[in-house]
């Protein structure tokens, strides 16, 4: 019980971690709030590739001894390559979500969504400025 | 190391539920800044030193400091919605939809998990499968100790290359987006 536990629980905390963003993207009327949800959602994916990499007594995955052949074990280096990638693309997805909050403040005066969306109902010309 | 690995991922959970409930979004924000630190911490224990250096820098550096910046054009504090609260004065109507769908969605995935090989073991068919490959050949290959370099610059450089052009289309939005076309406009 306690192994299966142990062999899980990093799996288990990044799906936990997935969630309080998930509530935070649904629940949240607040955009801003939305926006960090939605980056501990993206953090909590990056968790769980990293988890996979993992191998047990490996080292960092960077070449010790390059000319012997001396038996040393490695993470696996493959997924730390994609979430390298991925946090780049996370990043620009945050400063485009910004963008446009910063835009609906401007049109709107609120970055609340239900008074967005009262708004809209209330005065439908405001769309097209 | 199981130890300190647990108590890092408990302390990303508390920082989580702390930067969701706080009221005040620059409290929030700083939490952010604060969990991308720790999950860099989790990162140089489970060996991933590329992947903290980058959160580090780009994690908890640039979007809080993006985020802060948009913090001085928009509102501080949330506003409190004005439904009626249960469940221990907690959560009104539709919170407790949106706990509801949280819950059965995590439930599913924790399910999930018990056919998955377990953390760390050596071979699993991620860690098995080609990945001792590149291990063995990247440095003859490409003359780079650190293989994650030899593999991002190298073998995936187009990908690398595509990650650039999303960067590119981000600011081209941005530049669209916010600038003032009138003369006066802030």
């Amino acid at each position: 019980m306690i192994e299966f536990i142990a062999d899980k629980y990093n799996f288990w905390i990044a799906i936990v971690l997935m969630m309080i963003g998930f509530y935070a993207i649904i629940a949240k009327h607040n955009l801003v709030k939305k926006v960090i949800g939605l980056n501990i959602f993206q953090t909590s994916v990056f968790l769980f590739y990293i988890s996979i990499s993992k191998v047990n007594g490996g080292t960092a995955p960077i070449i010790w001894h390059p000319e012997g052949h001396a038996e040393v074990v490695y993470d696996n280096p493959l997924p730390h390559v994609l979430i390298l990638t991925a946090i780049v693309v996370s990043v620009s997805v945050t400063a485009v979500a910004l963008g446009i909050i910063v835009k609906l403040y401007k049109n709107y005066g609120s970055i609340e969504e239900d008074e967005i969306k009262l708004i809209e109902h209330n005065e439908p010309e405001l769309d097209s400025k | 190391m199981i130890a300190v690995d647990f108590l890092l991922l408990l302390l990303l959970v508390i920082i989580a539920v702390a930067a969701i409930s706080a009221k005040d979004i620059l409290t929030s924000i700083m939490l952010l800044g604060s969990y991308s630190l720790v999950i860099a911490m989790e990162w140089v224990l489970l060996n991933a030193v590329d992947v903290a250096f980058t959160e580090a820098a780009v994690g908890a550096g640039i979007s809080t400091i993006l985020m802060i910046a948009v913090l001085t054009r928009v509102p501080r504090f949330e506003k409190e919605p004005k439904e009626q609260k249960h469940f221990f004065n907690l959560f009104n109507h539709s919170e407790l939809l949106a706990l509801a769908t949280v819950v059965i969605t995590g439930a599913l995935l924790i399910s999930g998990t018990w056919d998955m090989p377990a953390f760390g073991d050596p071979n699993s068919p991620a860690n098995s499968y080609l990945s001792p490959e590149y291990i063995e050949r990247s440095y003859p290959q490409t003359g780079s100790h650190n293989i994650v370099t030899a593999v991002l610059a190298s073998y995936r450089g187009y990908d690398t290359l595509g990650e650039t052009t999303v960067v590119f289309t981000a600011a081209i939005c941005l530049i669209l987006l916010i600038r003032s076309y009138k003369k006066n406009e802030r």
